[in-house]
């Protein structure tokens, strides 16, 4: 199932994490259930589940921007205590700073880099060309589209050279076209900068097209449910019947999710059940 | 295969990193003269109607002497007193005293809001410090210092100022203090993910997103202060400006005079009032989407 162990890369061990629930003032929310995955260096993984299973939440801990959790996370060996320069992230919303550009919402990642300005400029410069936007570098982000401005975002989180790049749900607020141009973008850019990315989705067609492999969760508490390995060669085509049959398999999982009684908690109200909308009904709400 | 791709059109290597990429390469007074004529045209003329109904009816009843009495007075009467205000050089003397006191509260009571409303925002300590004084603080009405002030600071120029950036202090402090706490979290968490120091986030994230709402506070206290200088003439009597040309007709029947101050409080109050929301434009023009030409282009 998992890959062999490597000093390279990121370590994800039995990792556990609670939230204090709002409603109940004795009890906690246990969201993330003994994660564990080993993700080698350059490797893209993408990370499937429905909303509430922990994914985002998962991908936080990576990031570092939330360190209240038990287990273990190492990134080339070394413990995630914070967040750093070496993980760049990008998130569902863009979350550029609407009172700078474009080039300089990029700028604003390079602060803390040790670059002189000139370099910064140049990095600024070829990360706006990386994602396509010469042009655009003086536009504000409410002068750009949805599509353009998650460029910029990803040009931002990219532009420190991390070793790891983390995109939570970068393309669910996207209608279905500039999507697909972006999947084909973020893949190009992947295989040019070789640098690992962990995708969080509940786009089962993104997770199989763009991952190495697709790790599945199951919701509440949140735990890992499957890894596949999408063994296809890229660019990968929708139609191809290995990948028609992994998605199948895949959408198995969620379709015939039984409802998981030992690990709910009671009395909390949040049952896993059965009327939890699959994710193959999702798909057809967009 | 970025590296290949053709040269920037917008991009000129020269501006590359110049701190805010204004729209200063365009040529300026053809687009000035545009905005001024979409202005004139946005106006909003049906707005004169009531104005201009009012004056017609006033000017209609004292020309036909339908009301026998000294309080009214004809608009020639108003104008004469106007032209004489004007020439004598008591209109200069008593609004600048006026626009002195209120710049100078203005000033005081923005600087020190600023302070308080940062400090207020920032700082745990200060909130719990401070905060329930200054929420308690707000409530009190304005007017109540009055006397506090007047035993303390006379009734000159002194005491008037104190008055007037203590009510500029007050919005500007509040909107300060809360366009930093609605800062959204999502902001700061991008800053953390640049590994931001303290001093870095509230430099380039806090302040940046709160503008606007500091705006808001810096533009009402423009307003207040206003407001309050007239109060301030009123109620602490002494020495010249507007007001007291006010209280002078009032004390003397004058009518005339009395209109003719009002007049010029008005269009002071809408002078400020344009100047403000100008400034305003002028600064968060970019981010609100004002300047929609370069998207175009």
């Amino acid at each position: 199932m998992t890959t062999t162990t490597v000093s390279e890369g990121i370590r994800i061990r039995n990792v556990s994490k609670r939230y204090a629930q709002q409603d109940e003032a004795n009890g906690t929310l246990l969201v993330l259930d003994d994660i564990s995955l080993d993700i080698a260096q350059g490797e893209f993984v993408s990370v499937l589940g429905a909303s509430g299973c922990g994914k985002s939440t998962l991908l936080r801990l990576v990031a570092g921007l939330d360190s209240d959790y038990r287990g273990e996370i190492r990134v080339d060996g070394e413990r995630v205590r914070d967040t750093s320069l070496e993980r760049g992230i990008v998130f569902q919303d863009h979350r550029l700073f609407p009172w700078l550009t474009a080039s300089q919402n990029i700028l604003a990642a390079l602060r803390n880099a040790p670059l002189s300005t000139q370099q910064k400029r140049e990095a600024v410069a070829e990360h706006v060309a990386l994602v396509g936007l010469e042009g655009f570098e003086h536009a504000y982000p409410h002068q750009l589209s949805g599509g353009m401005a998650q460029r910029v975002a990803i040009a931002r989180g990219l532009v420190n050279r991390p070793r790891v790049l983390l995109l939570d749900e970068p393309f669910g607020a996207l209608d279905a076209l500039t999507r697909g141009r972006l999947q084909n973008e973020l893949q190009r850019i992947w295989q040019h900068e070789r640098i690992t990315m962990i995708l969080v989705t509940h786009d089962v067609d993104e997770a199989i097209y763009l991952g190495d492999r697709v790790v599945t969760m199951a919701p509440r508490p949140g735990r890992v449910k499957r890894i596949a390995h999408v063994d296809l060669p890229r660019p990968r085509e929708r139609s191809d019947a290995r990948f028609v049959r992994l998605r199948e398999q895949i959408l198995a999982d969620f379709s015939d999710q039984p409802a998981p009684a030992d690990h709910t908690t009671p009395g909390s109200g949040l049952r896993a059940n059965a009327h939890e909308p699959r994710i193959t009904e999702w798909r057809l709400a967009w | 295969m970025p590296s290949t791709r053709p040269l920037p059109r917008l991009f000129s290597p020269r501006k590359a990193s110049g701190p805010p990429p204004c729209s200063c390469d365009a040529p300026v007074k053809p687009e000035r003269q545009s905005a001024l004529k979409q202005r004139l045209s946005a106006f909003n003329w049906r707005g004169l109607v009531l104005p201009l109904a009012a004056f017609a009816l006033w000017w209609l009843v004292s020309a036909l002497h339908l009301v026998k009495s000294g309080l009214l007075v004809s608009p020639a009467d108003v104008a004469r007193t106007a032209w004489q205000q004007i020439q004598s050089g008591a209109l200069l003397r008593a609004l600048s005293a006026s626009l002195a006191r209120e710049a100078s509260g203005f000033v005081i009571g923005t600087a020190g809001g600023l302070l308080l409303g940062a400090a207020l925002g920032f700082s745990r300590v200060a909130t719990r410090l401070i905060g329930p004084t200054f929420d308690t603080f707000k409530q009190i009405s304005l007017f109540a210092w009055i006397p506090l002030i007047s035993v303390w600071f006379g009734l000159g120029d002194m005491a008037k100022v104190v008055f007037l950036s203590l009510a500029a202090l007050l919005p500007v402090a509040a909107h300060t203090c809360d366009g930093i706490h609605a800062v959204s979290p999502r902001y700061v968490e991008v800053a953390r993910a640049f590994r931001y120091s303290r001093l870095q986030m509230a430099r380039f994230v806090i302040l940046p997103a709160a503008l606007p709402s500091i705006f808001t506070g810096i533009y009402l206290a423009l307003i207040y202060s206003w407001l309050a200088t007239l109060g301030a003439e009123y109620l602490l009597v002494a020495g010249s400006g507007i007001g007291n040309t006010l209280i002078d007709g009032s004390e003397q029947f004058r009518m005339d005079l009395v209109l003719f101050g009002i007049i010029v409080v008005g269009a002071t109050g809408w002078a400020l009032n344009a100047l403000a929301r100008g400034v305003e434009r002028r600064v968060l023009a970019r981010r609100t989407g004002v300047s929609r030409e370069r998207a175009a282009a």
